[in-house]
């Protein structure tokens, strides 16, 4: 187990394109962190960096203390789960997850124990003996997981493990992953486009944009406190709503309407600007009538005209459409674009509570939660309300979440296992590291 | 009614086609069980007297025995090494990039165009200046040169089928390139350095010119060649049975190996490797 660091890496292809620019990332030892990004913004390619499948262009990639920018896959000690799976079709599964230990020269009995041990802990024991080809998708996901998990390697890579499954068995895999990832306390490096993934499974979560890292930070951080349009758009979905405003002192006058900013921080980062983007989620619109009074002083209500809607049982989407200025509503359109979903019109999507009456055609009472509105830069896109405060509280809140998380998975009460496990050399074939998560192994089935 | 009558026209058309190409065949055999004599005497398909003497006639003469050695010998030995090297040649071309990489594709097209028959001359000459006339190198050589194109083709074309990815998983699983081609590449293209063996070995097998030209004795000549040799069991008969036999002889291996290795062409290996 180790850590993997990056420094300004940088990939270039033949024709010049920097599928990945100057990307510098920490990955703590023992670590989940995700990459996350719409299509073609070098997640992959970076992921692919690390195991050593793509030639870095520039800049340095440790594991542990060691530099491997020069280094074959194969001397890396990591082991990846392919999109894909890659498995071997003319091997059983059994030889399949012992492929790593064979070409290691690990002796036939280990291998057998080892093996044994794997399916068991992914439940594929009954199907050792099958090819591949007769495998459902969920057992050949699992027997990819097997086959990283066998040896004991620096980091697990993920690449799209999941997006070849159908939505079921994705939530059932996901909680999978992450409690293994947990037990074993292996650092894990997860590619995804899906937000689901990124939000649940990641300890931490690297939002990329067109091979430029935008943010890297908890779940919550990202979802809370967006350092900029890009990632406040990508995060949640439905996505953040955007809106034109013109800054008339405390006032943000709005396609919707007109509200005051409320918190002092606030109001002063937008003090001498004429056009700010405000940024509402849906989930802080409210049906109006909806709303104790007392709520409602904290916020602002304005009057909307609701285009459709849509009841979903736990909650009501309404659809606002609004009129932007012709540059505003192009910038926007591009961010969606970007963002993977092309919308065409500009329109507020608002998330009600289930009991509202609002019907489409109607004019409705909106209230606005203004304490959790951003504000953005139009330029840059830069989100100009962000709460460092707030962020470095979210980020404690997190690690604390991560250890808590790590000894509820660990076997037992396990402290010694799993010091045993994470302190090991974990170098291959040391007898140490192997006996530890035997131990482990054991203790749990 | 469509399908039924559709379904007719393919049975027709398939017996027509069979007809077609198990008639010549037939044929041979049947001359090859009849009397000597019989030809050109006695009207009929079947043979009037059926009779094993041809053939024994055929394993009787050294020429055949030597030439039947030859023939598996030589094409034996150019097949292997001929494969070795396109399975070799073809994973390069199919999987990593270098300069030059067009231009032995191109260059193996022209050698599988060249029109053989124009290199016999020089050929002749070379070899017997060099000391390879008449000797299995001498027919080893030109067999597999000759053949390797076909073999990079078609094997190229399997190793691009085989997903990358495979490779990259065994790499990071901790294979060399070499432990990954030997232990997932080749065993995924089993199927097609099969197909590729099969057709090289039709080539050596069923060669005449380079077999004709290129020996003068027992020592090199394989079968097609021996085949002109022939006499009858006395010179007064027409040795035309005898060939027939011979002929029905060297045919067997190839039906026995395309019979025996049917499933394994066939058969593709890869599905379920990849999520279609």
């Amino acid at each position: 187990m180790a850590a993997i660091t990056m420094k300004n890496i940088v990939k270039r292809y033949g024709d010049g394109f920097p599928a990945v620019n100057e990307v510098s990332l920490d990955v703590r030892d023992g670590e989940f962190m995700i990459l996350v990004g719409p299509s073609g913004c070098g997640k992959s390619t970076l992921l692919r960096m690390i195991v050593g499948l793509e030639d870095i262009t520039a800049g340095e990639m440790r594991i542990g203390e060691e530099v491997v920018n020069r280094i074959a896959p194969r001397q890396r000690n990591l082991s990846m789960v392919f999109q894909n799976y890659a498995l071997y079709p003319h091997l059983t599964v059994f030889e399949n997850i012992a492929f790593p230990l064979r070409l290691a020269k690990v002796p036939g009995e280990e291998v057998d124990r080892r093996v044994r041990e794997t399916a068991e802990l992914l439940e594929l024991t009954e199907h050792l003996h099958r090819k591949p080809a007769n495998l459902s998708g969920g057992q050949r996901q699992r027997v990819a997981m097997g086959r990283a998990i066998i040896r004991q390697a620096n980091a697990f890579l993920f690449d799209e493990p999941l997006s070849n499954l159908d939505a079921k068995l994705r939530g059932q895999m996901r909680t999978e992953i992450s409690r293994l990832q947990r037990r074993l306390g292996v650092t894990t490096v997860y590619v995804t486009h899906d937000q689901t993934e990124a939000m649940t499974l990641g300890d931490r979560v690297a939002v990329l944009r067109k091979g430029v890292l935008q943010q890297v930070g908890s779940p919550r951080e990202l979802y809370e406190e967006p350092v900029n349009l890009f990632v406040a758009g990508f995060i949640g979905s439905p996505s953040m709503n955007f809106l034109p405003a013109s800054v008339d002192g405390r006032v943000l006058d709005t396609p919707l309407g007109r509200f005051e900013i409320g918190d002092e921080r606030k109001a002063a980062a937008v003090e001498g600007r004429d056009v700010v983007l405000v940024g509402v989620r849906p989930e802080h619109f409210e049906d109006a009538s909806l709303v104790s009074a007392e709520k409602r002083a904290r916020g602002s209500v304005v009057r909307a005209r609701v285009d459709v809607t849509e009841w979903l049982g736990n909650e009501l989407y309404a659809y606002v459409p609004y009129e932007a200025p012709d540059d505003v509503a192009a910038q926007l359109r591009d961010l969606s674009r970007e963002l993977d979903s092309d919308q065409l019109r500009t329109q507020a999507v608002v998330a009600l509570d289930a009991s509202s009456q609002i019907t489409p055609g109607d004019e409705a009472e909106l209230w606005i939660d203004t304490s959790k509105i951003h504000i953005f830069d139009p330029a840059s896109g830069g989100n100009l309300t962000r709460d460092e405060a707030r962020v470095a509280e979210l980020a404690q809140v997190a690690e604390r979440a991560r250890e808590a998380q790590r000894r509820a998975q660990r076997p037992g009460e396990g402290a010694g296992d799993a010091a045993d496990l994470a302190g090991g050399e974990g170098a291959p074939g040391t007898p140490a590291g192997e006996e530890g998560a035997a131990t482990a192994g054991a203790t749990e089935s | 009614m469509e399908t039924a009558r559709a379904k007719w026209m393919w049975v027709l058309a398939s017996l027509l086609i069979l007809v077609w190409t198990v008639f010549p065949i037939l044929w041979i055999v049947m001359l090859s069980f009849k009397q000597p004599g019989e030809i050109g005497n006695q009207k009929g398909f079947l043979p009037h007297h059926w009779t094993w003497d041809n053939y024994r006639t055929v394993f009787k003469t050294d020429l055949f025995t030597s030439a039947l050695i030859n023939s598996i010998g030589i094409s034996v030995i150019a097949t292997v090494i001929g494969v070795v090297f396109a399975t070799l040649v073809a994973y390069a071309i199919a999987r990593l990039e270098f300069p030059g990489k067009k231009a032995i594709l191109s260059f193996a097209l022209a050698i599988a165009m060249f029109p053989v028959v124009s290199l016999v001359g020089p050929l002749f000459d070379l070899w017997r200046d060099v000391g390879l006339y008449d000797t299995w190198p001498g027919l080893v050589i030109p067999y597999i040169s000759f053949a390797l194109p076909l073999a990079i083709w078609t094997l190229s074309a399997f190793f691009r089928e085989i997903p990358w990815e495979m490779e990259q998983a065994a790499q990071v699983d901790g294979a060399t390139t070499w432990q990954a081609f030997r232990k997932v590449i080749v065993p995924l293209a089993a199927p097609g350095v099969f197909t590729a063996a099969i057709l090289t070995f039709f080539f050596c097998w069923n060669d005449f010119v380079f077999g004709i030209s290129l020996t003068s004795s027992d020592s090199a000549r394989p079968v097609p060649a021996a085949l002109a040799f022939f006499t009858g069991a006395s010179e007064f008969q027409q040795p035309t049975t005898a060939i027939c036999a011979a002929a029905v002889v060297v045919t067997v291996p190839i039906v026995v190996i395309v019979l025996a290795f049917q499933r394994r062409i066939v058969a593709g290996l890869t599905s379920g490797a990849v999520k279609g």
